[in-house]
């Protein structure tokens, strides 16, 4: 039998995502486009809150487009396309999250300097695309109160890396019977401090707080990268 | 599931790493996981079986270092090791510690390897 030593290595698994993040977050900023990650579990109403979000900004001149990720289908992509904004759909072929190599992929010749705000809708799952930076400069977690307040506890790692939560379906709180204070603090718990909004894409409760944080986090993001 | 996609990447770099080494054979591969890296590590065990079949890799270990989680607690003045990932509060004080000093790694620690006569 012959002899085996141990030698150190120290690599990152996800180092090639890493870099190819990387430089996507340079292409993002010297084009000029502030990137928003969209990540939640399926059925939070992450489409309906893209559609009214891309709506609502393209009336306001701001200029905006989106990537949709999807397992198998385009019908998120069609359904966004309702708002008149350039969309294109991400098809992961059974793939539960997306990784930076996907972006650049679909991204192409896309014309990145022509927009202000690009939208990246993940793939409908809590797990998995918490690992992956997209060279995002903001990443968006969505809890509906329809799923109960203790989904950060489940999802730590998730509501960890995201820098904003959205409670989504406000409208639907009562019914619910759901904790807002609750959920405020099973979200602080895993991630201390996060910004929290809530609102419903529905009845357009909240949308107000969310274009002004958009706007916000898209002026001090600019103010960093002149 | 990422498992799969963790596995290849794991496969990979060892490969690359093992081919710098000029080792003959690994017996093992040694992976650093923080607590809250996301990571499920029996399916990654699993996974890597799969991934490292027909490789310089088959039939080596995929050894799981599990990282705990530390944050910076700013009441005591000291890092301090949670016990879970549910709740990132001193369980000393109770404050709110935010500042995450260990518990997000996922990297390759170390191979074990035979090395190639000569
Ligand atoms: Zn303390």
């Amino acid at each position: 039998m012959s002899q085996t030593r141990i030698v150190e290595v120290r690599a990152g698994v996800l180092k090639k995502n890493d870099e190819l993040a990387r430089a996507l977050r340079t292409r993002f900023e010297d084009a000029g486009v502030f990137v928003v990650n969209l990540v939640s579990s399926p059925g939070t109403g992450k489409t309906q809150l893209l559609e009214r979000t891309l709506t609502e900004l393209a009336a306001s001149g701001q200029r905006c487009a989106a990537l949709v990720g999807d397992l198998e289908t385009d019908n998120d992509a069609r359904r966004l396309a309702r708002s008149g904004v350039p969309v294109r759909q991400i098809n992961t072929h059974g793939r539960c999250h997306l990784e930076a190599e996907m972006i650049g992929d679909f991204l192409g010749d896309w014309d990145l300097g022509a927009l202000d705000v690009l939208f990246i809708e993940n793939v409908g799952n809590l797990v998995c695309p918490a690992s992956y930076d997209l060279g995002e400069a903001l990443r968006v977690a969505l809890l509906s109160v329809t799923e109960g307040e203790d989904k950060p506890q489940k999802y730590p790692t998730m509501f960890n890396s995201a820098d904003v939560a959205l409670i989504t379906k406000i409208d639907l709180a009562e019914a619910c019977e759901f904790d807002r204070a609750a959920a405020h603090a099973a979200i602080h718990d895993v991630r201390p401090g996060m910004t929290i909004l809530e609102l419903s894409a529905k009845r357009g409760t909240g949308m107000a707080e969310w274009h002004q944080l958009l706007a916000d986090r898209r002026g001090a993001w600019q103010a960093n990268h002149k | 599931m990422h498992e799969l996609s963790l596995a290849h990447g794991i496969v990979e770099q060892s490969i690359a790493a093992a081919e710098r080494l000029r080792a003959a054979r690994v017996v093992a591969v040694q992976l650093r996981v923080g607590r809250l890296a996301g990571v499920e590590a029996g399916a990654l065990v699993f996974c890597y079986d799969i991934a490292s079949q027909g490789t310089v890799l088959e039939g080596s270990r995929l050894e799981i270092i599990d990282v705990p989680l530390v944050v910076w607690c700013a009441h005591c003045l000291k890092e301090v090791e949670l016990p879970g990932i549910q709740r990132l509060r001193c369980p000393t004080c109770d404050t709110l510690c935010g500042e995450i000093r260990h518990g997000r790694e996922l990297e390759i620690a170390s191979l074990e390897i035979e090395e190639s006569d000569g």
